[in-house]
C-alpha cells in the first residue's frame, strides 16, 4: 500500500508540473505584467517608471518561460514561470502581489470555508442517499414518479435563484438567521445554518437522482433478491445491503471532494459573506494577483489528486475484492 | 407525534423574544457603534501608498495631516487640522527675495507650518520603552519575534507627542524606494531636492542589497532633503519649485499625514513583513480613531483613541445647515461614536437587507432596489417611498465632484484633430448623444447633464445660462434644452457627411466605440449608444474588450471614441482643466489627458489658471477655456453623477461631503432608539417553519403507510 500511495504521489508532480503550466499559459494569455501593474497601481497617477519598478519587486521584469538572455539552465530558471512555480512544491506559497502572506491567508481563512463546506457536504450526502433510498424503495410508484419530477425541477434551478430565495425568505421576509456575515468560534453556526440549507436545499435535485440510479441497479440483483427472500425487512435491505453495494460508485464521487472541501465554495462565500477560500480565490481572480491564482489552483489540484488517492484507498474498505496492484 | 406538535407550538412562540438575525455578537447590543460597510478590501493603509476611496474611509479616520476641509462650509474650504493655520505660501525669487504671488519672477514657494504642541499618537508599542528608556521593541530577537503574530500580542504600549520631524520624515517616504506612492512623479516635480533625495535612496537601498542586507532599515532621517525640514519641535518647512496653489490642498490628504521614525523602525524588523505586521496592515496615527481590528476579509473595526487631542463640533455652515439642525451640536467635543464597525458585503442584496434591518446604519441605492427606495415627481425631485418613510429613513443627495465623458480620440483621423471637418463632427455626435435620456434610462436619474468638465460644487463651475454649453444646448424657459437632432445633421452635413455617408466617397461612415461593457446586462447600454448615433444615420461599430486592452488602446491612442471619468482629488478647477492640458496627452507622455486633446491656445490659458487665486480674473479665463472646449468638442461633456445616500434616523449631523474623508468624527447616533427600531423590525417569523415542518410530515405520512402496507404484505407472504 505504501508503495502504491508513493507511486500515485509521484504520478502527481507531472500533473502539477502541467496544471502550473496550464494556468500560467491562461492567465498570461489575458493578462501582461503592465496589466498586473496596472491595475495594482490604479488608475491615477501612474507612471511608467512606478509599473517597472512594481514588476521588478515581484519578478514579473523577467522573461515568461525562456530567457535568451541567460546563460545555461539560467535560460528557464531566471524565468517568471519557474521564479513562481519551483516554490509550490514545497508549498512554500510565498507574498501575495500585494505584499502580503499567502499561506496566513489559507490557515486563517480554511476555517471558515470548513465551517460552510463540511456541513453542506456530510449532510447533503446522508440527505440526498436517504431520498435516493426513500425513491428507490416506491420505485414505479406516484412516489417514484413525482420524486423524480421534483429533482428535475430542483436541478433546472440556478443556484443563485436558491441562495437569493433562501436570503430573502429565510433573513428578510422571516428573520430567522442573519442574512450574510460572519463570525468565529461557535457563533459561526448561526450564520451558517442558511448557507448550508440552500447548499444541501440546491444539490438534492442531482444528488437524488445520481444515487436513485445506483440504488436501482442495485436493488435488481440476485443478493436483494435473496435477501428479501429470506424475510429481511425492506428498510434492513435497502440500508444493510443495497447501501453497502452501492459504496463503489458513491464513493467515487463523494471521497475525491473531500480534500478540495478546504477549497471552499465561490458563490456561496461571496454572496453570504463567508471570508473562506472561495472569496480569496475571486478576489485574486478579480485583482489578477498571479500569486494567490497559482498557489490556489497548486493547492486545489494537489488536493484533488490526493483525493483521487483516498477513493481507491476507500475502495479497499468497502470491496475486499480491489487490490493496490 | 405528540412531541412533534409540542416542538412546532414551542417554535412558533418564539417569535416573542429577542432578534434572531442580528450578525452583531450580542456583547455589542445597545453599545454607542456605528455600523458601516467596505465592499472592497482595502489594498494599502499606509498613508504613503494609500489613494483609493475605500481606503480613505479608514485612513482618514486615523491619519491627521495638517489641514482637513470644513465639514459644512461650501465652496470647499480648507482649515486646520494639526496646524495651527493654513500656511500661505511665501513666493520667492532666484535670489531668495520674497516676490508677489503673480510674479513672474517666482522661483520657489514656501510654506510653513505650524502644528499645535501636545498632540499625541494612539497607544501603539513602537513607542514602548523599557526602564533604561530605550525602545522595547525596536530590537526584537527573532525568538521574541517567533512570540508574536499580532500587534496585540506585544504586551506594552506607549505615545509620544506629534512633532514636526514625524511631517517631514512622511514626506520623505514619498521617495522611498521600497514603496509606492502616487503621487511621488507629481510631488518631485515640486517639491525641491525630492528627485535627488529618492536617487540618494535608491542608491543607499542598492548598497543594502549587494550586502545582503536587502530588507534592511532605510533611515530616511540620516539623508537630508532640501525641500522639506524641521525648523522646531512644532513647525516644519516645505520649499516648492515655482508656484503651486493646490499645493495646500494636498496637505489635506493622508499623503502629508506624520509617520514616527519609531514606527518605521519598527515595522522594518527582520520577520515583521511575513507576519503582515506592516504599516501597510497597522496604521498609526493622531487621529480620533485607531484600528483595533484589521481584518479585511470580514471586518474592519476602528476604537476611539484615547490619546485623542479633541475637537469640537464646527459651529458655522450654510444657512441651510442651521435650518435642518446639522448645527445643533456645535462646540460639542467630538467624535460622539465609540467603535465604528465595518463589515465586508461584496453583495448588494445582503448589503441592502441588512440595512432595511436595522443592521447599517447608512447606505447608497443599489439600482436593483432603486424603485423601493426612491420615487421621482413629475418635477424631476427625488423623494423616499411610503415604506422607507414609515421606517424613518432619510434621504440626502449631492452631486459628486466627478464628471463622466464620451471622448473622442484627438490622434484619430476621422475624429480627431482640429480640422474644421472633424471638429463639427464631433459637435454633431456631442448633440445627438442624449445624456439627458442616458441619466433617466440608465442612472434612475441619478445625475446631471453636463455643460462642461467642471461639475458642481468647484470653483468655475458656473450656474444658469451662463455656464451653458451653447454648441449643445439652448437656454429655454430658464432650462437648456438639448439643441434638434437637424442642427446636429446639419453639422454633419457640413463636415463632409450628409446623412451619415461620406461626401466624397458615398460611403457610410462608420466610428468604433470602445469599451470593456460585456454580457448581457450591458447590451441595453450598448444598443443605446448605437442609436443615439443612428440618429445621425452613423453606423457604431462597439468594441468590446477587457479592461486592460481598452487601457491599453487608450495609452497608445488606438481607440476612437469611448467613455471614461474624473473623480476630482482636490476642489480646485485644475484638477479639472489639465485633463486637456496638452503635456499631460496620455500618448505623449502617459498623462491624464485621454483624448490627447491638443489646442495651444489653451494650454496658454491653463499655464496661467493653475497658479491663480480663485477670483473673477480666474474665472474669465477658465470661462475662455471652457468656450474652447466647447467649440473644440474633445468631450461630449456627459455627466456629473449624483450620489444618493440613505440614513436611519437614528443617525445625526450627516451633511454629503466630496472631499472630507474624515466625516466619521461628527457622526452622532442613537443607539437605543436602533435597539428598539431593530427588535421592532426583525421578530423573527416561524410560523411558516411551522407549516413547512407540518407539511413534510403530513406529506409522508402516505409514504409511511405504504410502508407499512408493504412490510405487512411482505410478512403475509412469507
Amino acid at each position: 500500500m505504501g508503495a502504491y500511495i508513493l507511486r500515485r504521489l509521484l504520478y502527481a508532480i507531472p500533473i502539477l508540473i502541467g496544471v502550473n503550466l496550464f494556468t500560467f499559459a491562461l492567465f498570461f494569455v489575458v493578462n501582461t505584467p503592465d496589466d498586473m501593474a496596472r491595475l495594482a497601481l490604479g488608475i491615477k497617477r501612474v507612471t511608467p517608471e512606478a509599473i517597472e519598478k512594481w514588476k521588478a519587486e515581484r519578478g514579473y521584469d523577467k522573461p515568461l518561460l525562456y530567457n535568451d538572455t541567460a546563460e545555461g539552465l539560467d535560460k528557464l530558471s531566471d524565468t517568471i514561470f519557474f521564479a513562481k512555480s519551483a516554490k509550490l512544491f514545497v508549498f512554500d506559497f510565498g507574498p501575495a502581489d500585494d505584499k502580503r502572506d499567502i499561506a496566513h491567508e489559507i490557515k486563517t481563512r480554511m476555517w471558515p470555508s470548513l465551517a460552510l463546506a463540511i456541513p453542506v457536504f456530510a449532510i447533503g450526502l446522508a440527505v440526498n442517499i436517504t431520498f435516493a433510498l426513500l425513491v428507490a424503495f416506491f420505485r414505479a410508484t406516484y412516489i417514484d414518479f413525482w420524486g423524480v419530477v421534483l429533482c428535475v425541477a430542483m436541478m433546472s434551478i440556478s443556484s443563485l435563484f436558491y441562495i437569493i430565495g433562501g436570503q430573502y425568505l429565510i433573513s428578510s421576509l422571516w428573520n430567522l438567521v442573519p442574512i450574510s456575515g460572519y463570525q468565529a468560534g461557535v457563533d459561526a453556526a448561526k450564520f451558517v445554518v442558511l448557507p448550508v440549507a440552500v447548499g444541501v436545499v440546491s444539490g438534492i435535485g442531482s444528488g437524488t437522482r445520481w444515487y436513485r440510479t445506483i440504488f436501482l441497479e442495485e436493488v435488481g440483483k440476485d443478493y436483494v433478491r435473496t435477501a428479501r427472500a429470506k424475510g429481511l425487512a425492506e428498510a434492513t435491505v435497502m440500508y444493510r445491503h443495497v447501501l453497502k453495494n452501492a459504496l463503489i460508485p458513491i464513493l467515487t464521487g463523494a471521497v475525491v471532494v473531500i480534500p478540495a472541501l478546504f477549497m471552499g465554495s465561490l458563490v456561496m462565500e461571496s454572496f453570504f459573506g463567508i471570508p473562506g477560500l472561495g472569496s480569496y480565490t475571486i478576489d485574486a481572480i478579480q485583482s489578477q494577483d498571479f500569486a494567490v491564482v497559482r498557489s490556489m489552483v497548486f493547492l486545489g489540484s494537489f488536493l484533488y489528486i490526493v483525493g483521487l488517492l483516498l477513493t481507491d484507498i476507500s475502495y479497499t474498505l468497502v470491496d475486499p475484492r480491489v487490490r493496490f496492484e | 407525534m405528540r412531541s412533534l406538535v409540542l416542538v412546532l407550538a414551542a417554535l412558533a412562540s418564539a417569535g416573542c423574544g429577542e432578534v434572531w438575525n442580528d450578525p452583531y455578537p450580542a456583547a455589542e447590543r445597545g453599545q454607542n457603534i456605528l455600523y458601516s460597510a467596505f465592499i472592497e478590501r482595502p489594498k494599502h493603509l499606509d498613508p504613503v501608498q494609500s489613494y483609493s476611496e475605500d481606503e480613505a474611509t479608514f485612513n482618514a479616520q486615523i491619519y491627521e495631516p495638517p489641514l482637513q476641509y470644513h465639514y459644512f462650509k461650501r465652496p470647499y474650504e480648507l482649515i486646520p487640522l494639526t496646524a495651527d493655520s493654513v500656511p500661505k505660501p511665501i513666493h520667492v525669487d532666484d535670489a531668495g527675495n520674497a516676490v508677489s504671488a503673480d510674479s513672474p519672477a517666482i522661483a520657489f514657494s514656501i510654506y510653513e507650518i505650524h502644528i499645535k504642541p501636545g498632540i499625541r499618537y494612539q497607544p501603539h508599542p513602537a513607542f514602548a520603552r523599557d526602564s533604561t528608556g530605550s525602545f522595547r521593541y525596536l530590537n526584537l530577537t527573532s525568538e521574541e519575534l517567533g512570540r508574536i503574530w499580532t500587534l496585540a500580542d506585544f504586551k506594552e504600549t506607549a505615545t509620544r507627542e506629534l512633532t514636526a520631524d514625524d511631517y517631514v520624515y512622511q514626506i520623505k517616504r514619498l521617495a522611498h524606494p521600497r514603496l509606492h506612492s502616487p503621487i511621488f512623479g507629481l510631488m518631485s516635480e515640486y517639491i525641491v531636492g525630492l528627485k535627488e533625495f529618492a536617487a540618494a535612496l535608491r542608491e543607499k537601498d542598492k548598497e543594502f542589497a549587494e550586502a545582503g542586507k536587502r530588507d534592511a532599515w532605510l533611515d530616511l532621517s540620516q539623508i537630508p532633503l532640501a525641500g522639506a525640514e524641521a525648523v522646531d519641535r512644532y513647525t516644519y518647512r516645505i520649499k516648492l519649485k515655482g508656484s503651486y496653489p493646490q499645493f495646500a490642498y494636498w496637505l489635506a490628504m493622508s499623503f502629508f499625514a506624520p509617520v514616527p521614525i519609531e514606527v518605521d523602525r519598527f515595522y522594518a524588523q527582520p520577520g515583521m513583513a511575513e507576519k503582515n505586521l506592516t504599516l501597510d496592515w497597522y496604521p498609526v496615527g493622531t487621529g480620533p480613531y485607531m484600528l483595533v481590528e484589521n481584518n479585511p476579509n470580514a471586518r474592519m473595526v476602528l476604537a476611539r483613541n484615547p490619546n485623542f487631542h479633541g475637537e469640537t463640533y464646527p459651529s458655522e455652515g450654510e444657512a441651510s445647515d442651521v435650518r435642518s439642525g446639522l448645527l445643533a451640536d456645535a462646540g460639542k467635543p467630538i467624535p460622539f461614536v465609540d467603535r465604528i464597525v465595518f463589515s465586508r458585503e461584496k453583495e448588494a442584496i445582503p448589503y441592502w437587507s441588512k440595512f432595511l434591518q436595522g443592521y447599517y446604519d447608512a447606505s447608497s441605492i443599489p439600482s436593483d432596489s432603486f424603485d423601493q427606495a426612491v420615487r421621482i415627481n413629475i418635477e424631476g425631485e427625488a423623494n423616499l417611498t411610503p415604506e422607507m418613510e414609515a421606517k424613518g429613513i432619510r434621504l440626502e443627495t449631492s452631486v459628486d465632484t466627478s464628471t463622466r465623458y464620451m471622448a473622442f480620440n484627438w490622434l484619430d483621423p476621422v475624429v480627431g484633430g482640429s480640422s474644421e471637418r472633424a471638429r463639427k463632427l464631433r459637435q454633431a455626435i456631442s448633440i445627438a448623444v442624449d445624456w439627458e435620456e442616458f441619466i433617466a434610462i440608465f442612472s434612475n436619474g441619478r445625475g446631471i447633464a453636463a455643460q462642461g468638465p467642471i461639475p458642481p460644487g468647484i470653483f468655475g463651475y458656473r450656474e444658469g445660462e451662463a455656464g451653458v454649453d451653447t454648441v449643445v444646448y439652448d437656454w429655454v424657459n430658464g432650462q437648456p434644452r438639448r439643441k434638434s437632432i437637424d442642427v446636429a445633421q446639419k453639422l454633419l452635413a457640413e463636415a463632409g457627411y450628409p446623412d451619415g455617408r461620406d461626401a466624397k466617397t458615398g460611403e457610410p461612415l462608420v466610428l468604433y466605440f470602445d469599451t470593456t461593457s460585456r454580457g448581457p446586462g450591458e447590451k441595453s447600454r450598448l444598443d443605446w449608444y448605437r442609436k443615439q448615433f443612428t440618429r445621425l444615420a452613423i453606423q457604431l461599430e462597439v468594441r468590446d474588450t477587457d479592461y486592460n486592452r481598452f487601457q491599453e488602446k487608450v495609452r497608445k491612442g488606438t481607440g476612437q471614441i469611448f467613455v471614461w471619468g474624473w473623480n476630482a482629488d482636490y476642489p480646485d478647477p485644475e484638477n479639472f482643466l489639465f485633463l486637456f492640458y496638452g503635456p499631460q496627452a496620455k500618448v505623449k507622455s502617459q498623462g491624464e489627458n485621454a483624448a490627447n486633446y491638443s489646442n495651444p491656445e489653451y494650454d496658454r490659458l491653463f499655464d496661467r489658471v493653475k497658479t491663480m487665486e480663485n477670483g473673477p480674473e480666474r474665472q474669465l479665463l477658465i470661462d475662455q477655456m471652457t468656450s474652447i472646449l466647447r467649440e473644440d468638442a474633445p468631450w461630449s461633456f456627459g455627466i456629473h453623477p449624483k450620489s444618493y445616500g440613505l440614513y436611519h434616523d437614528w443617525v445625526h449631523n450627516l451633511k454629503p461631503n466630496q472631499m472630507a474623508r474624515n466625516g466619521m468624527k461628527y457622526r452622532r447616533i442613537e443607539p437605543r432608539r436602533r435597539e428598539e427600531e431593530r427588535a421592532d423590525w426583525n421578530r423573527p417569523v416561524v410560523w411558516p417553519i411551522v407549516l413547512i415542518g407540518a407539511f413534510l410530515a403530513l406529506g409522508s405520512m402516505p409514504a409511511i403507510a405504504s410502508y407499512r402496507r408493504r412490510e405487512r404484505a411482505a410478512g403475509k407472504a412469507a
